[in-house]
């Protein structure tokens, strides 16, 4: 019979990880899809994925003008009616979520990796490194998200990538935060004293061993984190700071609308508004299920 | 006292960050502020002027130095757009979104502590239930759009808000100024009128303003009234006959005070960054709105100083925050 405890203790230290379900995908899904506010917010950003990728196959395109009269109200011909251009407001809502789909990615990204490096470097040396580096978070903290955002924003110059840079950098220290304190309890644990006895460089066990068992928080930040950053881009884009016109991006249609909605025309504004409320609805959704289920603890509702 | 002083001066290194990233965010980001100055059609040897003159020709320390002094001299940069320094600019406009700020956390208090007291008490009855659907969509619904959906319904559809353009109407003289809040100014001076028309103008973006947060301080007085409900003291104090309201408010919720307290000190932070939306659709003449205005004009003076004000404003929320808490609970002294 061939021997397979030695490969089982290089991966043992998985099962030690936090959480009851953190090292069972399968179960965590299972668990997941039990969990109906979440299935709820699941479908929320389903519609708005598929919606993305099915933009390009309704008959008119999301910056084509004049497709109807001007400020039409919805109908058969055009769902969700037509704006002060005669455009497609259905084919630019969801046109908008490919936009805002992405911006949460890339802003999401952004934010994983500088912060991630950052909590696990400062969390695994300790010392002045880590002083000064979770300082700098700490000072970052200090900054309502928002009023960070449009500093940073401002200074890029006006744009959508300005606004996906500037909603990463803001997202920064929550990471760095949730790793650092992360890594600082795994440090001590048994398996990195066994890494260190095998003779593993302290590089090695931070990304092979440490990171790894931080995943859990670390997704279910990145999920809320969607929702925030999605919010937080379409904000700019209203003030003027990020997507600028005729960018058919959520925040920049409600910017657009504006003028409109006080003299009665509330159908530019509608549509857009429920779709960015819908897709932080369905992140936040998610994200509080995955913590539910990957990390009981953080639980806040109890 | 030493705790409290303590506290202070560890607050000035935190200040200090805060400017040098305020500081580094015009120098070390790509974009030329001379030339964004000068504007885009400028020939090289006015950008270069310019560069002179703002000193960005000297070396990085030099100009932080500079920068530090002139803010202590109270020198916070020049709006061009406006012809004024930005010190009196925001001089003339906070006391609007001050007056804004404070009806928000008013109302975020009033309903957010309450509601999550009776959903806390009330556990997976309906009441509850709907309160944490109000806290997840209240939470989630972009403040801007809510605004203009507010405009929409009470303004255009039911007639009940006043036309969303300022802080009172435009035929009511506003009130002798004192305090340069209309609602304190007009109720010490008597003016009826002054005080009906501001009150009816700030309701509605005090309301928009306030929804985030009321959110969040129920969510938070919910989860910690759960907490301590179930302790040891409350049992007791259940158990030797107290009427229930008496032990919920007595002996729960001031024990969840510190918590509730915090949570809205955090709140009170990013109020600022909400002021900036709610100002803006409402025409209200507050520093949100003029730094709205700024960016558009890419000014960045007033973006810097607004940036830095947010930052001390959350730093210093939060210092009281602690101290307020440590007077409540004598074991956070010592921690």
């Amino acid at each position: 019979m061939p021997d397979t405890t030695v490969s089982a203790t290089a991966t043992g230290h998985r099962a030690a990880s936090p959480g009851p379900a953190g090292s069972r995908p399968t179960t965590a899904w299972r668990l997941l899809v039990r969990n109906r506010l979440a299935m709820v917010g699941l479908v929320f950003i389903a519609i708005w994925t598929i919606g993305a990728l099915v933009a390009g196959l309704l008959p008119y395109t999301p910056t084509e003008t004049g497709t109807g009269g001007l400020l039409e109200p919805p109908s058969a011909a055009h769902l969700f009616g037509t704006d002060n251009f005669g455009r497609d407001i259905l084919a630019r809502v969801l046109a908008g979520g490919r936009i805002s789909l992405w911006t949460g990615l890339i802003a999401v990204g952004i934010s994983l990796l500088i912060g991630v490096p950052i909590g696990a470097v400062s969390g695994f040396v300790g010392g002045a490194v880590s002083a000064v580096l979770m300082r700098v978070m700490d000072v970052l903290l200090a900054f309502p998200s928002l009023v960070l955002a449009m500093a940073i924003a401002a200074a890029l110059g006006p744009g959508l990538a300005s606004a996906m840079v500037a909603v990463g950098v803001v997202g920064i220290p929550e990471f760095a935060r949730i790793v650092y304190s992360q890594t600082r309890s795994l440090r001590e644990r048994d398996f990195v004293e066994a890494g260190r006895a095998i003779g593993l460089r302290d590089r090695t066990i931070l990304i092979r061993h440490i990171i790894p068992n931080t995943v859990a928080p670390i997704l279910v930040r990145s999920t809320l984190g969607m929702g925030y950053a999605i919010l937080t881009a379409a904000s700019l884009s209203f003030i003027g700071l990020g997507a600028q016109p005729p960018t058919p991006e959520w925040g920049v249609m409600i910017s657009d609308g504006r003028g409109y909605i006080i003299s009665g025309e509330w159908w530019m504004t509608v549509f857009p508004g429920i779709a960015i409320a819908t897709s932080i609805l369905g992140f936040n959704l998610i994200g509080d299920g995955l913590r539910d289920v990957l990390d009981p603890r953080l639980r806040t509702s109890r | 006292m030493n705790h409290v002083v303590r506290r202070v001066l560890a607050m000035f290194p935190a200040l200090l960050g805060v400017v040098l990233c305020i500081f580094l965010l015009t120098r070390v980001l790509p974009g030329d502020p001379a030339r964004t100055l000068a504007g885009e059609q400028a020939d090289p040897a006015t950008v270069e002027k310019i560069r002179v003159e703002m000193g960005l020709d000297q070396p990085l320390v030099a100009q932080f130095i500079s920068y530090v002094r002139d803010l202590f001299a109270g020198d916070f940069g020049f709006a061009w757009h406006t012809g004024q320094p930005v010190l009196t600019d925001f001089a003339s406009r906070l006391p609007a979104t001050v007056e804004l700020a404070i009806v928000a956390i008013f109302i975020s208090l009033l309903v957010g502590v309450p509601i999550g007291v009776v959903s806390a008490t009330r556990r997976d009855r309906p009441i509850d239930h709907a309160s944490r659907v109000f806290s997840l969509i209240g939470a989630s619904m972009p403040l801007f759009w809510l605004a203009l959906i507010v405009i929409f319904v009470f303004y255009n559809r039911l007639g009940w808000e006043p036309a969303p353009l300022g802080r009172i109407a435009q035929g009511v003289n506003p009130p002798t100024s004192i305090t340069g809040l209309y609602l304190l100014d007009s109720l010490l001076t008597g003016d009826v009128v002054a005080f009906k028309s501001s009150l009816a103008h700030i309701i509605w973006p005090a309301l928009c303003l306030a929804t985030g947060s009321t959110a969040i301080i129920a969510r938070m007085t919910r989860s910690e009234m759960l907490e301590v409900i179930n302790q040891d003291y409350v049992r007791t104090a259940r158990s030797k006959g107290l009427p229930p309201a008496k032990v919920i408010l007595k002996h729960a919720l001031k024990n969840a005070a510190p918590v509730i307290v915090t949570v809205v000190g955090l709140q009170f932070g990013q109020l600022l960054g909400g002021a900036v939306i709610t100002e803006t659709v409402f025409s209200w003449p507050g520093i949100g709105f003029y730094v709205v205005q700024s960016v558009l004009a890419t000014d960045y003076a007033p973006v810097q100083a607004f940036t830095l004000l947010a930052a001390a404003v959350y730093l210093t929320v939060n210092l009281c925050v602690d101290l307020f808490n440590a007077r409540l609970d004598p074991r956070i002294e010592n921690a």
